[in-house]
Protein backbone atom coordinates (compact mmCIF):
# COMPACT_ATOMS: atom_id res chain seq x y z
CA UNK A 1 0.00 0.00 0.00
CA UNK A 2 1.22 3.53 -1.02
CA UNK A 3 1.75 5.60 2.35
CA UNK A 4 -1.43 7.99 3.00
CA UNK A 5 -0.15 12.10 2.93
CA UNK A 6 -0.66 12.89 6.29
CA UNK A 7 -2.15 11.06 9.45
CA UNK A 8 -2.43 14.51 10.97
CA UNK A 9 -6.32 13.76 11.80
CA UNK A 10 -6.94 14.78 15.43
CA UNK A 11 -10.28 14.27 17.47
CA UNK A 12 -12.35 17.30 17.83
CA UNK A 13 -13.38 17.61 21.49
CA UNK A 14 -14.50 21.30 20.98
CA UNK A 15 -18.04 22.96 21.54
CA UNK A 16 -20.62 22.23 19.29
CA UNK A 17 -24.10 23.90 19.08
CA UNK A 18 -27.61 22.92 20.13
CA UNK A 19 -30.08 21.37 17.40
CA UNK A 20 -32.03 23.91 15.42
CA UNK A 21 -29.81 25.80 14.15
CA UNK A 22 -28.50 25.05 11.15
CA UNK A 23 -31.13 26.97 8.86
CA UNK A 24 -29.19 29.87 10.17
CA UNK A 25 -25.67 28.78 8.97
CA UNK A 26 -27.78 27.85 5.44
CA UNK A 27 -29.16 31.10 5.33
CA UNK A 28 -26.04 33.23 6.29
CA UNK A 29 -23.94 30.97 3.62
CA UNK A 30 -26.39 31.69 0.76
CA UNK A 31 -27.04 35.61 1.56
CA UNK A 32 -23.25 35.82 1.38
CA UNK A 33 -23.28 33.98 -2.03
CA UNK A 34 -25.38 36.37 -3.47
CA UNK A 35 -24.05 39.63 -2.10
CA UNK A 36 -20.16 38.76 -4.11
CA UNK A 37 -22.41 38.71 -7.04
CA UNK A 38 -22.07 41.90 -9.34
CA UNK A 39 -25.22 40.92 -11.44
CA UNK A 40 -27.04 40.45 -8.09
CA UNK A 41 -25.92 43.51 -6.56
CA UNK A 42 -26.73 45.99 -9.30
CA UNK A 43 -30.10 44.34 -9.91
CA UNK A 44 -30.33 44.71 -5.28
CA UNK A 45 -29.43 48.67 -6.76
CA UNK A 46 -31.82 49.00 -9.37
CA UNK A 47 -34.69 47.91 -6.72
CA UNK A 48 -34.06 50.86 -4.75
CA UNK A 49 -34.10 53.30 -7.71
CA UNK A 50 -37.95 53.68 -7.38
CA UNK A 51 -37.20 54.35 -3.09
CA UNK A 52 -35.18 57.53 -3.85
CA UNK A 53 -38.06 58.93 -6.46
CA UNK A 54 -40.48 58.21 -3.70
CA UNK A 55 -38.01 60.08 -1.15
CA UNK A 56 -38.14 63.14 -3.86
CA UNK A 57 -41.64 62.79 -4.04
CA UNK A 58 -42.35 63.34 -0.15
CA UNK A 59 -39.95 65.71 0.16
CA UNK A 60 -41.38 67.94 -2.40
CA UNK A 61 -44.78 67.22 -1.11
CA UNK A 62 -43.75 68.50 2.17
CA UNK A 63 -41.50 71.43 1.62
CA UNK A 64 -43.15 72.67 -1.54
CA UNK A 65 -47.27 73.83 -1.08
CA UNK A 66 -47.27 74.58 -4.62
CA UNK A 67 -46.97 71.10 -5.24
CA UNK A 68 -49.73 69.38 -7.26
CA UNK A 69 -52.21 67.33 -5.44
CA UNK A 70 -52.34 64.62 -7.88
CA UNK A 71 -48.59 64.27 -7.13
CA UNK A 72 -48.30 64.09 -3.62
CA UNK A 73 -47.13 61.67 -1.36
CA UNK A 74 -50.47 60.23 0.12
CA UNK A 75 -51.58 56.91 1.97
CA UNK A 76 -52.03 54.83 -1.01
CA UNK A 77 -48.45 55.85 -2.10
CA UNK A 78 -46.91 53.31 0.00
CA UNK A 79 -49.75 50.38 -2.10
CA UNK A 80 -48.33 51.68 -5.27
CA UNK A 81 -45.23 51.50 -4.24
CA UNK A 82 -45.44 48.10 -2.95
CA UNK A 83 -47.05 47.21 -6.55
CA UNK A 84 -44.53 48.68 -8.61
CA UNK A 85 -41.58 46.51 -6.39
CA UNK A 86 -43.14 43.29 -7.26
CA UNK A 87 -41.74 43.87 -10.68
CA UNK A 88 -37.80 43.65 -8.79
CA UNK A 89 -40.11 41.11 -6.40
CA UNK A 90 -40.10 38.78 -9.27
CA UNK A 91 -36.46 39.37 -11.18
CA UNK A 92 -34.98 38.59 -7.24
CA UNK A 93 -36.85 36.06 -6.54
CA UNK A 94 -35.83 34.10 -10.29
CA UNK A 95 -32.40 34.98 -9.96
CA UNK A 96 -32.11 34.05 -6.26
CA UNK A 97 -34.70 31.56 -5.93
CA UNK A 98 -34.46 29.12 -8.79
CA UNK A 99 -31.46 27.70 -8.04
CA UNK A 100 -31.87 27.05 -4.45
CA UNK A 101 -32.80 23.56 -4.23
CA UNK A 102 -32.67 22.78 -8.21
CA UNK A 103 -28.63 23.17 -8.06
CA UNK A 104 -29.01 21.34 -4.68
CA UNK A 105 -30.67 18.38 -6.33
CA UNK A 106 -28.30 18.80 -8.92
CA UNK A 107 -25.26 18.01 -7.27
CA UNK A 108 -26.75 15.24 -4.91
CA UNK A 109 -26.03 17.90 -2.34
CA UNK A 110 -29.41 16.78 -0.32
CA UNK A 111 -27.87 13.62 0.81
CA UNK A 112 -24.90 15.93 2.46
CA UNK A 113 -27.60 18.23 4.14
CA UNK A 114 -29.52 15.86 5.74
CA UNK A 115 -27.11 13.08 6.32
CA UNK A 116 -26.20 16.45 9.36
CA UNK A 117 -27.83 17.08 12.23
CA UNK A 118 -30.56 19.07 11.10
CA UNK A 119 -34.43 18.23 9.59
CA UNK A 120 -35.90 18.68 6.41
CA UNK A 121 -37.49 21.39 7.92
CA UNK A 122 -34.56 23.41 8.73
CA UNK A 123 -32.64 22.63 5.47
CA UNK A 124 -36.21 24.56 3.55
CA UNK A 125 -36.05 27.24 6.26
CA UNK A 126 -32.59 27.97 5.63
CA UNK A 127 -33.56 28.54 1.95
CA UNK A 128 -36.73 29.93 2.59
CA UNK A 129 -34.76 32.64 4.93
CA UNK A 130 -31.83 33.52 1.48
CA UNK A 131 -34.81 34.48 -0.62
CA UNK A 132 -36.77 36.59 2.13
CA UNK A 133 -34.21 38.24 3.43
CA UNK A 134 -33.92 39.91 0.32
CA UNK A 135 -37.38 40.25 -0.78
CA UNK A 136 -38.05 41.81 2.70
CA UNK A 137 -34.88 43.77 1.80
CA UNK A 138 -36.91 45.33 -1.12
CA UNK A 139 -40.21 45.63 -0.20
CA UNK A 140 -40.65 45.76 3.89
CA UNK A 141 -37.61 47.54 4.99
CA UNK A 142 -38.25 50.02 2.41
CA UNK A 143 -41.61 50.91 2.71
CA UNK A 144 -40.88 51.80 6.29
CA UNK A 145 -37.83 53.60 5.87
CA UNK A 146 -40.01 55.50 3.56
CA UNK A 147 -42.51 56.12 6.09
CA UNK A 148 -40.14 57.38 8.49
CA UNK A 149 -38.17 59.52 5.98
CA UNK A 150 -41.80 61.39 5.34
CA UNK A 151 -42.13 61.72 9.09
CA UNK A 152 -38.60 62.71 9.71
CA UNK A 153 -39.24 65.88 6.60
CA UNK A 154 -42.31 66.37 7.80
CA UNK A 155 -41.14 67.19 11.39
CA UNK A 156 -43.97 65.98 12.69
CA UNK A 157 -46.18 62.50 13.83
CA UNK A 158 -49.52 63.75 12.18
CA UNK A 159 -49.48 61.87 8.90
CA UNK A 160 -48.42 58.50 10.86
CA UNK A 161 -50.98 59.39 13.59
CA UNK A 162 -53.58 59.78 10.46
CA UNK A 163 -52.73 56.94 8.65
CA UNK A 164 -51.45 54.80 11.61
CA UNK A 165 -52.88 51.42 9.52
CA UNK A 166 -49.47 52.04 7.15
CA UNK A 167 -47.07 49.78 9.14
CA UNK A 168 -49.60 46.79 9.61
CA UNK A 169 -50.61 47.36 6.17
CA UNK A 170 -46.88 47.28 4.70
CA UNK A 171 -46.10 44.85 6.93
CA UNK A 172 -48.20 42.54 6.00
CA UNK A 173 -48.56 42.87 2.17
CA UNK A 174 -44.78 42.95 1.85
CA UNK A 175 -44.68 39.37 3.96
CA UNK A 176 -48.08 38.33 2.07
CA UNK A 177 -46.11 39.67 -1.36
CA UNK A 178 -43.00 37.73 -0.60
CA UNK A 179 -44.07 34.68 1.06
CA UNK A 180 -46.14 33.85 -1.64
CA UNK A 181 -43.20 34.50 -4.44
CA UNK A 182 -40.78 32.33 -2.39
CA UNK A 183 -42.93 29.38 -1.35
CA UNK A 184 -44.06 29.25 -5.07
CA UNK A 185 -40.61 29.52 -6.31
CA UNK A 186 -39.07 27.11 -3.78
CA UNK A 187 -41.40 24.68 -4.68
CA UNK A 188 -40.77 24.86 -8.30
CA UNK A 189 -36.72 24.66 -7.26
CA UNK A 190 -37.21 21.34 -5.78
CA UNK A 191 -39.27 19.85 -8.81
CA UNK A 192 -35.94 19.90 -11.23
CA UNK A 193 -32.16 19.44 -11.04
CA UNK A 194 -32.30 22.72 -14.04
CA UNK A 195 -32.48 26.17 -12.00
CA UNK A 196 -33.09 27.59 -15.77
CA UNK A 197 -35.69 25.22 -16.44
CA UNK A 198 -37.43 26.57 -12.75
CA UNK A 199 -37.16 30.03 -14.14
CA UNK A 200 -38.79 29.89 -17.01
CA UNK A 201 -41.58 27.68 -14.83
CA UNK A 202 -41.83 30.66 -12.54
CA UNK A 203 -42.25 33.16 -15.50
CA UNK A 204 -44.50 31.03 -17.05
CA UNK A 205 -46.86 30.44 -14.14
CA UNK A 206 -47.19 34.12 -13.33
CA UNK A 207 -47.51 35.48 -17.08
CA UNK A 208 -49.99 32.83 -18.30
CA UNK A 209 -52.25 33.17 -15.50
CA UNK A 210 -52.25 36.40 -15.89
CA UNK A 211 -52.57 35.89 -19.34
CA UNK A 212 -55.47 33.74 -19.03
CA UNK A 213 -57.28 36.42 -16.98
CA UNK A 214 -57.21 38.73 -19.11
CA UNK A 215 -58.38 36.23 -22.26
CA UNK A 216 -61.53 35.32 -19.68
CA UNK A 217 -61.80 39.09 -18.70
CA UNK A 218 -62.42 39.92 -22.43
CA UNK A 219 -64.71 36.66 -22.87
CA UNK A 220 -66.70 37.36 -20.30
CA UNK A 221 -66.85 41.00 -19.95
CA UNK A 222 -66.21 40.58 -16.16
CA UNK A 223 -63.63 40.31 -13.71
CA UNK A 224 -65.01 37.30 -10.94
CA UNK A 225 -62.32 35.47 -12.61
CA UNK A 226 -59.68 37.45 -11.35
CA UNK A 227 -58.62 34.70 -8.61
CA UNK A 228 -57.18 32.74 -11.57
CA UNK A 229 -54.38 35.42 -11.49
CA UNK A 230 -51.68 35.77 -8.92
CA UNK A 231 -50.65 39.12 -9.75
CA UNK A 232 -54.19 40.08 -9.24
CA UNK A 233 -55.40 38.29 -6.21
CA UNK A 234 -51.96 39.97 -4.58
CA UNK A 235 -53.23 43.54 -5.61
CA UNK A 236 -57.15 42.56 -4.15
CA UNK A 237 -55.40 41.82 -0.99
CA UNK A 238 -53.38 44.43 -1.20
CA UNK A 239 -56.06 47.03 -1.75
CA UNK A 240 -58.23 45.62 1.31
CA UNK A 241 -55.30 46.25 3.55
CA UNK A 242 -54.77 49.29 2.51
CA UNK A 243 -58.57 50.38 2.74
CA UNK A 244 -58.77 51.32 -1.06
CA UNK A 245 -61.02 50.21 -3.27
CA UNK A 246 -60.74 46.74 -5.16
CA UNK A 247 -60.70 46.66 -8.74
CA UNK A 248 -61.63 43.37 -9.66
CA UNK A 249 -65.06 41.56 -8.93
CA UNK A 250 -63.46 38.35 -6.99
CA UNK A 251 -64.23 38.58 -3.48
CA UNK A 252 -61.04 39.40 -1.43
CA UNK A 253 -61.84 35.92 0.35
CA UNK A 254 -61.53 34.07 -2.40
CA UNK A 255 -58.42 36.07 -3.58
CA UNK A 256 -56.72 35.09 -0.26
CA UNK A 257 -57.66 31.39 -0.19
CA UNK A 258 -55.75 31.49 -3.54
CA UNK A 259 -52.86 32.62 -2.22
CA UNK A 260 -53.06 30.38 1.13
CA UNK A 261 -53.83 27.37 -1.24
CA UNK A 262 -50.75 28.13 -3.29
CA UNK A 263 -48.67 28.48 -0.48
CA UNK A 264 -50.00 25.39 1.62
CA UNK A 265 -49.62 23.51 -2.01
CA UNK A 266 -46.01 24.91 -2.34
CA UNK A 267 -45.32 23.21 1.31
CA UNK A 268 -46.81 19.83 0.57
CA UNK A 269 -44.69 19.70 -3.07
CA UNK A 270 -41.52 20.79 -0.40
CA UNK A 271 -42.34 17.79 2.06
CA UNK A 272 -42.23 15.63 -0.95
CA UNK A 273 -39.67 16.77 -2.50
CA UNK A 274 -37.06 17.31 -0.08
CA UNK A 275 -35.75 14.14 1.07
CA UNK A 276 -32.20 12.41 1.29
CA UNK A 277 -33.11 10.13 -0.55
CA UNK A 278 -35.20 9.94 -4.22
CA UNK A 279 -37.22 6.49 -4.75
CA UNK A 280 -38.30 6.17 -8.11
CA UNK A 281 -40.96 3.71 -8.48
CA UNK B 1 -8.89 0.20 18.47
CA UNK B 2 -12.28 1.42 19.64
CA UNK B 3 -14.44 -1.18 21.62
CA UNK B 4 -16.23 -4.33 20.01
CA UNK B 5 -19.42 -3.62 21.50
CA UNK B 6 -22.11 -3.03 19.06
CA UNK B 7 -22.35 0.36 17.25
CA UNK B 8 -25.31 -0.55 15.34
CA UNK B 9 -28.11 -3.08 15.50
CA UNK B 10 -31.04 -3.63 13.41
CA UNK B 11 -33.93 -5.86 14.71
CA UNK B 12 -36.20 -7.25 12.12
CA UNK B 13 -36.06 -4.88 9.92
CA UNK B 14 -38.07 -4.51 6.50
CA UNK B 15 -37.30 -1.95 4.10
CA UNK B 16 -39.68 -2.14 0.72
CA UNK B 17 -39.57 0.31 -2.40
CA UNK B 18 -43.19 0.17 -3.22
CA UNK B 19 -43.52 -3.66 -4.05
CA UNK B 20 -40.32 -4.16 -4.12
CA UNK B 21 -38.59 -4.75 -0.25
CA UNK B 22 -34.76 -4.16 -0.32
CA UNK B 23 -34.29 -5.37 3.16
CA UNK B 24 -36.30 -8.94 4.26
CA UNK B 25 -36.53 -8.67 7.76
CA UNK B 26 -32.81 -8.23 8.51
CA UNK B 27 -31.55 -8.54 12.48
CA UNK B 28 -27.54 -7.82 12.37
CA UNK B 29 -25.05 -6.30 14.90
CA UNK B 30 -22.37 -4.37 13.87
CA UNK B 31 -19.80 -4.75 16.34
CA UNK B 32 -17.15 -1.50 17.01
CA UNK B 33 -13.96 -0.88 14.84
CA UNK B 34 -14.02 -1.93 11.14
CA UNK B 35 -16.75 -3.54 9.90
CA UNK B 36 -17.15 -4.32 5.96
CA UNK B 37 -21.18 -4.07 4.53
CA UNK B 38 -20.62 -7.15 1.97
CA UNK B 39 -22.53 -8.02 -1.06
CA UNK B 40 -23.57 -8.35 -4.38
CA UNK B 41 -25.70 -4.83 -6.44
CA UNK B 42 -28.38 -4.53 -5.28
CA UNK B 43 -28.21 -6.58 -1.85
CA UNK B 44 -29.55 -3.89 0.33
CA UNK B 45 -26.21 -2.61 1.04
CA UNK B 46 -27.08 1.08 0.31
CA UNK B 47 -30.63 1.04 1.67
CA UNK B 48 -29.55 -0.31 5.10
CA UNK B 49 -27.17 2.77 5.66
CA UNK B 50 -30.21 5.17 4.33
CA UNK B 51 -32.46 3.38 7.08
CA UNK B 52 -29.95 4.08 9.53
CA UNK B 53 -29.13 7.69 8.58
CA UNK B 54 -33.06 8.08 8.36
CA UNK B 55 -33.76 8.53 5.22
CA UNK B 56 -35.73 6.10 4.61
CA UNK B 57 -38.76 5.20 7.85
CA UNK B 58 -38.28 1.04 7.62
CA UNK B 59 -41.95 -0.74 6.97
CA UNK B 60 -41.35 -2.98 10.67
CA UNK B 61 -38.47 -3.12 12.86
CA UNK B 62 -36.11 -1.51 15.12
CA UNK B 63 -32.66 0.28 14.79
CA UNK B 64 -30.05 1.58 17.07
CA UNK B 65 -27.26 3.49 16.36
CA UNK B 66 -24.54 4.37 18.76
CA UNK B 67 -27.22 2.94 21.33
CA UNK B 68 -29.84 5.96 20.05
CA UNK B 69 -32.85 4.78 18.79
CA UNK B 70 -33.33 5.93 14.54
CA UNK B 71 -37.20 6.34 15.41
CA UNK B 72 -36.70 8.71 17.82
CA UNK B 73 -33.21 10.21 17.55
CA UNK B 74 -32.36 10.88 14.21
CA UNK B 75 -30.44 14.18 14.72
CA UNK B 76 -28.48 13.10 18.05
CA UNK B 77 -27.27 9.99 15.87
CA UNK B 78 -26.52 12.40 12.98
CA UNK B 79 -24.46 14.44 14.52
CA UNK B 80 -22.26 11.41 15.83
CA UNK B 81 -21.74 9.99 12.65
CA UNK B 82 -20.34 10.74 9.09
CA UNK B 83 -21.69 9.86 5.79
CA UNK B 84 -19.85 9.30 2.71
CA UNK B 85 -22.54 8.64 -0.07
CA UNK B 86 -21.91 6.33 -3.21
CA UNK B 87 -22.93 9.38 -5.67
CA UNK B 88 -20.95 12.02 -6.13
CA UNK B 89 -22.51 15.10 -3.85
CA UNK B 90 -20.98 18.31 -3.10
CA UNK B 91 -21.97 21.82 -2.87
CA UNK B 92 -22.47 23.94 -5.58
CA UNK B 93 -20.37 26.87 -6.15
CA UNK B 94 -17.83 26.69 -3.52
CA UNK B 95 -14.24 25.82 -3.16
CA UNK B 96 -13.19 22.49 -0.86
CA UNK B 97 -12.25 24.34 1.97
CA UNK B 98 -15.37 26.20 1.85
CA UNK B 99 -17.43 23.36 1.30
CA UNK B 100 -15.89 20.92 4.20
CA UNK B 101 -16.57 24.03 6.71
CA UNK B 102 -19.48 24.41 5.56
CA UNK B 103 -20.31 21.05 6.39
CA UNK B 104 -18.57 21.23 9.95
CA UNK B 105 -20.89 24.11 10.25
CA UNK B 106 -23.70 22.56 9.98
CA UNK B 107 -22.78 19.62 12.32
CA UNK B 108 -22.75 22.36 14.97
CA UNK B 109 -19.02 23.16 15.10
CA UNK B 110 -18.83 26.81 15.64
CA UNK B 111 -17.44 28.98 12.26
CA UNK B 112 -13.80 29.07 13.43
CA UNK B 113 -13.19 25.70 14.77
CA UNK B 114 -15.29 24.16 11.47
CA UNK B 115 -12.77 25.92 9.43
CA UNK B 116 -10.16 24.85 10.89
CA UNK B 117 -11.14 21.48 10.94
CA UNK B 118 -11.70 21.84 7.35
CA UNK B 119 -8.35 22.63 6.53
CA UNK B 120 -7.03 19.70 9.04
CA UNK B 121 -9.36 16.92 7.03
CA UNK B 122 -8.54 18.34 4.10
CA UNK B 123 -4.88 17.86 4.64
CA UNK B 124 -5.62 14.30 6.31
CA UNK B 125 -7.20 13.43 2.81
CA UNK B 126 -4.71 14.37 0.78
CA UNK B 127 -6.21 17.18 -0.65
CA UNK B 128 -4.28 19.78 0.94
CA UNK B 129 -2.71 21.55 -2.48
CA UNK B 130 -6.09 21.78 -3.90
CA UNK B 131 -8.17 22.78 -1.40
CA UNK B 132 -8.76 26.47 -2.94
CA UNK B 133 -10.00 24.70 -5.72
CA UNK B 134 -13.62 24.48 -6.67
CA UNK B 135 -15.33 21.12 -6.47
CA UNK B 136 -16.71 20.94 -9.39
CA UNK B 137 -13.34 21.22 -11.17
CA UNK B 138 -12.58 17.57 -9.38
CA UNK B 139 -11.11 14.70 -10.78
CA UNK B 140 -13.10 11.67 -9.86
CA UNK B 141 -10.33 10.41 -7.02
CA UNK B 142 -10.26 13.94 -5.75
CA UNK B 143 -14.13 14.00 -5.28
CA UNK B 144 -14.24 10.74 -3.40
CA UNK B 145 -11.76 12.30 -1.26
CA UNK B 146 -13.54 15.96 -0.70
CA UNK B 147 -16.93 13.34 0.28
CA UNK B 148 -14.69 11.59 2.83
CA UNK B 149 -13.21 14.92 4.22
CA UNK B 150 -17.23 16.14 4.78
CA UNK B 151 -17.80 13.09 6.58
CA UNK B 152 -14.82 13.61 8.94
CA UNK B 153 -14.83 17.45 9.74
CA UNK B 154 -16.98 17.38 12.60
CA UNK B 155 -15.25 13.99 14.12
CA UNK B 156 -17.79 11.36 14.19
CA UNK B 157 -17.72 8.57 16.24
CA UNK B 158 -19.24 6.14 13.27
CA UNK B 159 -18.33 6.25 9.80
CA UNK B 160 -20.88 4.96 6.91
CA UNK B 161 -18.60 5.03 3.63
CA UNK B 162 -20.84 3.75 0.82
CA UNK B 163 -18.14 2.10 -2.02
CA UNK B 164 -15.53 4.65 -0.88
CA UNK B 165 -13.27 3.38 -3.61
CA UNK B 166 -15.71 3.56 -6.80
CA UNK B 167 -14.06 5.23 -9.67
CA UNK B 168 -10.76 5.92 -8.03
CA UNK B 169 -7.38 4.55 -10.07
CA UNK B 170 -5.30 1.81 -8.05
CA UNK B 171 -3.09 4.15 -6.33
CA UNK B 172 -6.06 6.31 -5.07
CA UNK B 173 -7.73 3.32 -4.10
CA UNK B 174 -4.55 2.08 -2.00
CA UNK B 175 -4.66 5.27 -0.27
CA UNK B 176 -8.77 5.80 0.17
CA UNK B 177 -8.05 2.23 1.79
CA UNK B 178 -4.96 2.94 3.98
CA UNK B 179 -7.08 6.34 5.03
CA UNK B 180 -10.13 3.82 6.00
CA UNK B 181 -7.66 1.46 7.45
CA UNK B 182 -5.91 3.95 9.49
CA UNK B 183 -9.30 5.49 11.00
CA UNK B 184 -10.61 2.47 12.39
CA UNK B 185 -7.30 1.28 13.95
CA UNK B 186 -5.41 4.26 14.98
CA UNK B 187 -7.87 7.32 15.20
CA UNK B 188 -10.17 5.34 17.22
CA UNK B 189 -13.41 6.35 14.62
CA UNK B 190 -15.65 3.12 14.25
CA UNK B 191 -16.68 2.36 10.32
CA UNK B 192 -18.99 0.59 8.12
CA UNK B 193 -17.69 0.07 5.18
CA UNK B 194 -20.11 -1.10 2.88
CA UNK B 195 -18.88 -2.32 -0.80
CA UNK B 196 -19.08 -5.56 -3.14
CA UNK B 197 -15.28 -5.27 -3.38
CA UNK B 198 -14.30 -7.99 -1.11
CA UNK B 199 -10.17 -6.89 -1.36
CA UNK B 200 -11.50 -3.75 -0.28
CA UNK B 201 -13.26 -5.24 2.99
CA UNK B 202 -10.58 -7.62 3.52
CA UNK B 203 -7.80 -4.97 4.01
CA UNK B 204 -9.58 -2.48 6.17
CA UNK B 205 -12.28 -4.54 8.34
CA UNK B 206 -11.98 -6.78 11.36
CA UNK B 207 -15.75 -8.30 10.98
CA UNK B 208 -18.27 -8.58 7.79
CA UNK B 209 -21.90 -8.60 7.54
CA UNK B 210 -22.41 -10.20 4.25
CA UNK B 211 -25.67 -9.64 2.42
CA UNK B 212 -27.99 -10.89 -0.58
CA UNK B 213 -31.08 -9.80 -1.81
CA UNK B 214 -32.02 -8.30 1.07
CA UNK B 215 -31.12 -10.21 3.90
CA UNK B 216 -28.12 -11.28 6.49
CA UNK B 217 -25.84 -13.81 4.25
CA UNK B 218 -23.25 -14.44 6.81
CA UNK B 219 -21.63 -12.57 9.73
CA UNK B 220 -19.05 -12.27 11.86
CA UNK B 221 -15.27 -11.85 12.63
CA UNK B 222 -13.23 -12.20 9.34
CA UNK B 223 -10.86 -14.46 10.44
CA UNK B 224 -12.72 -16.45 12.41
CA UNK B 225 -15.11 -17.37 9.36
CA UNK B 226 -12.03 -18.10 6.76
CA UNK B 227 -11.49 -20.76 9.64
CA UNK B 228 -14.74 -22.54 9.16
CA UNK B 229 -14.56 -26.35 9.64
CA UNK B 230 -13.34 -27.34 6.27
CA UNK B 231 -10.62 -27.45 4.02
CA UNK B 232 -10.04 -25.53 0.80
CA UNK B 233 -7.96 -26.95 -2.19
CA UNK B 234 -7.04 -26.41 -5.28
CA UNK B 235 -8.15 -28.95 -7.52
CA UNK B 236 -7.09 -30.05 -11.52
CA UNK B 237 -8.64 -33.10 -12.52
CA UNK B 238 -8.28 -35.31 -16.21
CA UNK B 239 -11.87 -36.76 -17.12
CA UNK B 240 -13.66 -38.90 -19.95
CA UNK B 241 -16.61 -37.84 -19.47
CA UNK B 242 -17.43 -34.20 -19.06
CA UNK B 243 -16.42 -32.16 -16.18
CA UNK B 244 -19.43 -30.67 -14.85
CA UNK B 245 -20.40 -34.59 -14.30
CA UNK B 246 -17.81 -35.18 -12.00
CA UNK B 247 -18.64 -31.58 -10.34
CA UNK B 248 -22.25 -32.37 -9.68
CA UNK B 249 -20.80 -35.68 -8.15
CA UNK B 250 -18.94 -33.80 -5.59
CA UNK B 251 -21.68 -31.10 -4.75
CA UNK B 252 -24.22 -33.96 -4.13
CA UNK B 253 -21.64 -35.23 -1.59
CA UNK B 254 -21.69 -31.27 0.38
CA UNK B 255 -18.39 -29.97 -1.42
CA UNK B 256 -18.26 -26.29 -2.80
CA UNK B 257 -16.72 -26.06 -6.28
CA UNK B 258 -15.43 -22.68 -7.45
CA UNK B 259 -14.34 -22.05 -10.74
CA UNK B 260 -11.12 -20.06 -10.95
CA UNK B 261 -8.70 -20.61 -14.03
CA UNK B 262 -9.31 -22.42 -17.29
CA UNK B 263 -8.84 -25.94 -15.53
CA UNK B 264 -8.28 -25.19 -11.68
CA UNK B 265 -11.46 -24.99 -9.51
CA UNK B 266 -11.16 -24.03 -5.81
CA UNK B 267 -12.78 -26.80 -3.58
CA UNK B 268 -14.22 -26.46 -0.54
CA UNK B 269 -14.52 -29.98 1.83
CA UNK B 270 -16.59 -29.80 4.64
CA UNK B 271 -15.74 -31.59 7.78
CA UNK B 272 -12.87 -33.74 8.53
CA UNK B 273 -12.48 -35.99 5.28
CA UNK B 274 -10.09 -33.27 3.60
CA UNK B 275 -7.79 -34.92 0.70
CA UNK B 276 -8.64 -38.68 0.92
CA UNK B 277 -12.73 -37.91 0.72
CA UNK B 278 -11.39 -36.14 -2.69
CA UNK B 279 -9.29 -38.69 -4.21
CA UNK B 280 -12.03 -41.24 -3.12
CA UNK B 281 -14.22 -39.34 -4.78
CA UNK B 282 -12.67 -39.16 -8.06
CA UNK B 283 -11.34 -42.67 -7.97
CA UNK B 284 -14.98 -44.10 -7.45
CA UNK B 285 -15.46 -41.75 -10.91
CA UNK B 286 -12.78 -42.59 -12.89
CA UNK B 287 -11.26 -38.94 -12.82
CA UNK B 288 -7.96 -38.72 -12.87
CA UNK B 289 -6.04 -36.07 -10.25
CA UNK B 290 -3.60 -34.06 -11.60
CA UNK B 291 -2.66 -31.10 -9.42
CA UNK B 292 -4.25 -31.07 -5.39
CA UNK B 293 -3.13 -28.26 -3.17
CA UNK B 294 -4.22 -27.71 -0.11
CA UNK B 295 -5.34 -23.51 -0.11
CA UNK B 296 -6.07 -20.96 2.29
CA UNK B 297 -9.76 -19.76 2.48
CA UNK B 298 -10.51 -16.23 1.61
CA UNK B 299 -13.11 -13.54 1.86
CA UNK B 300 -13.69 -14.81 -1.75
CA UNK B 301 -14.77 -17.98 -0.47
CA UNK B 302 -16.94 -16.81 2.34
CA UNK B 303 -18.54 -14.73 0.52
CA UNK B 304 -19.23 -17.14 -2.26
CA UNK B 305 -20.47 -19.79 -0.14
CA UNK B 306 -22.84 -17.20 1.64
CA UNK B 307 -24.38 -15.54 -1.35
CA UNK B 308 -24.75 -19.24 -2.65
CA UNK B 309 -22.62 -18.21 -6.02
CA UNK B 310 -20.20 -20.59 -7.97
Amino acid sequence: MSPIHDQGYRRYAGERAPHGRAWLVIASAGIRTFITKRVFLGLLLLSWFQFLGRVAQIYFTVTTPQWPALLAASADSYRQFLDVQSVFVFFITVYVGSGLIANDRRANALQIYLSKPLTRSEYILGKFAILMAFLLLITWVEGLLLLLIQTLLAGSFKFVIDNLYLFPAITLVSFIQTTMAAAAMLALSSLSNSARYVAILYAALIFFSQALFNVLRFVTGGSTVAWISFSANLEQISRLIFRQPLVYETPWIVSFLMIAALIVVSGWVLERRVRGVEIVS
Amino acid sequence: MPDSAPVVTLDNVTVTYGKQAALRDVTAAFSGGAVGLLGPNGAGKSTMLKSLLGFLVPDQGRMRVLGLDVATSPQEIRARIGYMPESDSHIPGMNAVSFVGYCGELAGLPKVDAMQRAHEVLFYVGLGEARYRNVETYSTGMKQRIKLAQALVHDPDLLFLDEPTNGMDPKGRDEMLELARDLAHNKGVNLILSSHLLPDVEYVCDAVVVMDKGRIAAAGPIDAMKQARGRVYELRVKTVAPLEQFISRLQSSGIECQATEEDVMRVFVPGDGGARQLFAMASAAGVQVRHLRPSVQTLEDVFAKAVGEQ
